[in-house]
């Protein structure tokens, strides 16, 4: 078990690397930091100064390694266009995203699974078929569509909720939070729906096929021989051997939600790092970008990593091994 | 017409009459079991014996009403002492699963849940049909893995499935049919998957606890040399119809119907020592497919004796000797 975390870890280390070095790639080579920094009247002598100091005479490896051990401290330069620390414009802009890509995800793993598991058990019925039939409009509407449609039924013709922004936040522990003011939370639902219809509608479909799966299975019918009643068939038996396949690819989706929030962001400039992200481009803004990237990066690994312990915790044949 | 038995439904432990089971298909209605019947007598061992697709599994599976879609009964009987059972709600014939008949699949590798302490699935089974408490329920399984002979059971409570091997896995699944202490246990080729090195002995620790127990059993096998060492009864199916049944040593010594001959004279000596099984014969031809049973007799193509009525009509099921045969050769040819 040890030594699985340790690989696991490992390779989570290389995949960041990568990143890291596309990030530093954009942040080096993508147009001239020197050029930004200083403007067209800087003379000779300032630039080399600056290049100096920017460490941009060293050899491009020690450049690379320097970019990473200022990374992991969280110093990932000084915007272009405002000369704020990124990593501050990034840590403010955070907690939006975050939360944001957290309701949205428990929204769709809790009615993913729930619906999945409910048109698998009753797959001939009328609801069950409704339910698969409208879920194939949720994987076919491209997002920021289902964003607008949205703000048009409930911001624009019903006026029951907000149609950008992120209401009042309050500060917890440092953290300015959406989630415990009530404009907040009426804010929160359209955002949090549209970037989380997609994920629910795959984690729904892959609930469903991998259930109707295991409940043909031999164990599910012998389970049956012995007398035990349809509840404690499906939902003792079947349903945690569905999950346990499908926890990984689960995870990975739903931890994709924080990278796709860039476009639920941008429709409801709702103030997180996506729309930073989005308008750092607008101007730019390299060290944003970059550092975007890496940050993206290390969510993902992050996730996938622990998704891969949950794995081994919920399956007794990896535990062994 | 099951005049040896002589058992009514209310005196067998297990009577089976007339059972049809139909697969409604785009290219018609098949029916995989067209009119079977038999008894199991309290206790009795019944071999069901027949090549590949005569019908068996489904048989097996319809006494317990665990016909996979779209497959369904559609018409017949299946008493359980005295009791019928082919109609009941779903709530009893939940108590019938398990608590009064028990099963056992071909397949240990994938009959037990991989998820779930076999300690649990044990004691989960034995909650269900026996109303113990949850300390009472783990003695009984503890206990169910010592009688099944599982070595270090109390440690091996708390393993899983994939910790076992076949054979102590399939073990394992007979603990389970058993747990809840059936009058009948069902198993259909509980050996086939297993190494041919434990198939004797698992078959021989199923065949001892249900005889200390008075529990009667379906053996659903191909192996003759399975059905004389075990069983005490034998029914033959053919093309889903029960061509003959009786006593174990009649049938495969003394058979009475064409294709029990044949299937005997094909199969390399059955019972150590005996002189009819020299040759090894086939019988010409194959079972039919279920889109073309032939009229009459289902075996009749492949029949040397074949008379005129064979491809007319079916015929019934009449006693010969010690045992119920369902050929023309020993009924009375009626009038037309
Ligand atoms: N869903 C189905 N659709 C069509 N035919 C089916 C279906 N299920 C079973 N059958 C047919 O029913 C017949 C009887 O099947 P069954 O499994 O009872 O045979 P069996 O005697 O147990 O054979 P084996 O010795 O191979 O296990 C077979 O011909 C099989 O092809
Ligand atoms: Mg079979």
């Amino acid at each position: 078990m040890i030594a699985y975390i340790i690989r696991r870890v490992l390779q989570g280390s290389v995949v960041l690397a990568v990143v890291g070095f596309i990030a530093f790639a954009m942040f080096r080579f993508m147009g001239n930091p020197i050029e930004n920094m200083l403007g067209q009247e800087a003379t000779r002598l300032d630039r080399a100064a600056l290049a100096e100091r920017l460490g941009l005479n060293d050899p491009v490896p020690v450049q690379y390694v320097k970019f990473l051990g200022k990374a992991v401290q969280g110093d990932f330069g000084v915007s272009y266009r405002n000369g704020v620390p990124v990593a501050e414009m990034i840590v403010q802009r955070l907690p939006a995203t975050l939360e944001l890509a957290f309701v949205s995800a428990v929204l769709a793993v809790f009615f993913g699974i729930v619906l999945g598991v409910f048109t698998a058990i009753r797959r001939d019925g009328v609801l069950a078929n409704i339910v698969m039939s409208t879920s194939l409009i949720g994987v076919s509407l491209p997002t920021f569509l289902i964003g607008v449609l949205l703000i048009w039924v409930f911001a624009v013709e019903l006026g029951w909720l907000p149609s950008f922004g992120r209401g009042e936040t309050a500060n917890l522990f440092g953290w300015e939070s959406g989630l415990v003011t009530a404009s907040g939370l009426k804010s929160m639902i359209l955002p949090a729906i549209t970037l989380g219809l997609y994920q629910m509608t795959l984690v729904m479909r892959l609930v469903r096929s991998e259930m109707l799966e295991v409940l043909r299975t031999d164990y599910i019918r012998f389970a049956r021989a012995r007398g035990l009643s349809d509840r404690a068939v499906n939902f003792g038996h079947a349903l945690k051997n569905t999950l346990v396949p499908v926890i990984t690819i689960i995870g990975m989706q739903v931890g994709q939600i924080a990278a796709f929030a860039i476009v639920t962001e941008t429709v409801f400039q709702w103030p997180g790092v996506g729309l930073l992200f989005i308008n750092s481009i607008q101007f730019v803004d390299i060290p944003v970008m970059a550092a975007y990237l890496l940050l993206v990066g290390v969510l993902f690994v992050t996730i996938n990593l622990i998704v891969d312990l949950l794995y081994a915790v919920v399956d007794p044949r990896l535990r062994v091994t | 017409m099951t005049a040896h038995t002589g058992a009514t439904p209310a005196q067998s432990l297990l009577s089976v009459r007339d059972l049809i089971v139909e697969i409604p298909t785009r290219r018609g209605v098949l029916r995989p079991v067209d009119g079977v019947s038999f008894e199991i007598q309290a206790g009795e061992i019944l071999g069901v014996v027949g090549e590949s697709g005569a019908g068996k599994s489904i048989t097996g599976a319809a006494i317990i009403r665990l016909l996979e879609r779209p497959a369904r009964i559609a018409g017949g009987s299946v008493h359980l002492a005295g009791r019928r059972i082919d109609t009941l709600d779903s709530d009893s014939l939940r108590r019938v699963r398990g608590g009064q008949i028990g099963t056992v699949f071909q397949d240990p590798s994938t009959s037990l849940d991989p998820l779930q302490r076999i300690g649990d699935q044990l004691a989960e089974t034995a909650r269900l049909h026996l109303g113990v408490s949850r300390s009472n329920a783990r003695e009984r399984a503890l206990q169910a893995l010592i009688d099944v002979g599982i070595p270090g059971a109390a440690e091996r409570l708390d393993a899983y499935p994939h910790e076992f091997s076949g054979g102590m896995r399939q073990r394992v699944v007979i603990a389970l049919a058993l747990i809840g202490e059936p009058d009948l246990v069902i198993a259909d080729e509980p050996t086939t998957a297993l190494d041919v090195s434990v198939q004797a002995q698992v078959l021989g620790l199923l065949k001892n606890l249900c005889r200390e127990r008075g529990t009667g059993v379906m053996l659903i096998t191909h192996d003759m040399g399975v059905i004389a060492e075990t069983t005490d009864r034998v029914a033959v199916l053919y093309a889903g119809r029960v061509a003959e049944v009786g006593p174990t040593p009649a049938v495969l010594t003394d058979a009475a119907h064409p294709y029990t001959r044949g299937l005997m004279a094909s199969t390399p000596n059955p019972i150590p020592g005996d002189k009819h099984q020299r040759r090894l014969q086939q019988i010409p031809g194959s079972m039919p497919g279920l889109l073309s049973v032939p009229t009459g007799c289902a075996f009749h193509p492949r029949c040397e004796h074949t008379m005129a009525i064979c491809s007319q009509r079916r015929p019934p099921s009449v006693p010969v000797r010690s045992s119920d045969v369902g050929c023309w050769l020993h009924s009375e040819v009626p009038e037309t």
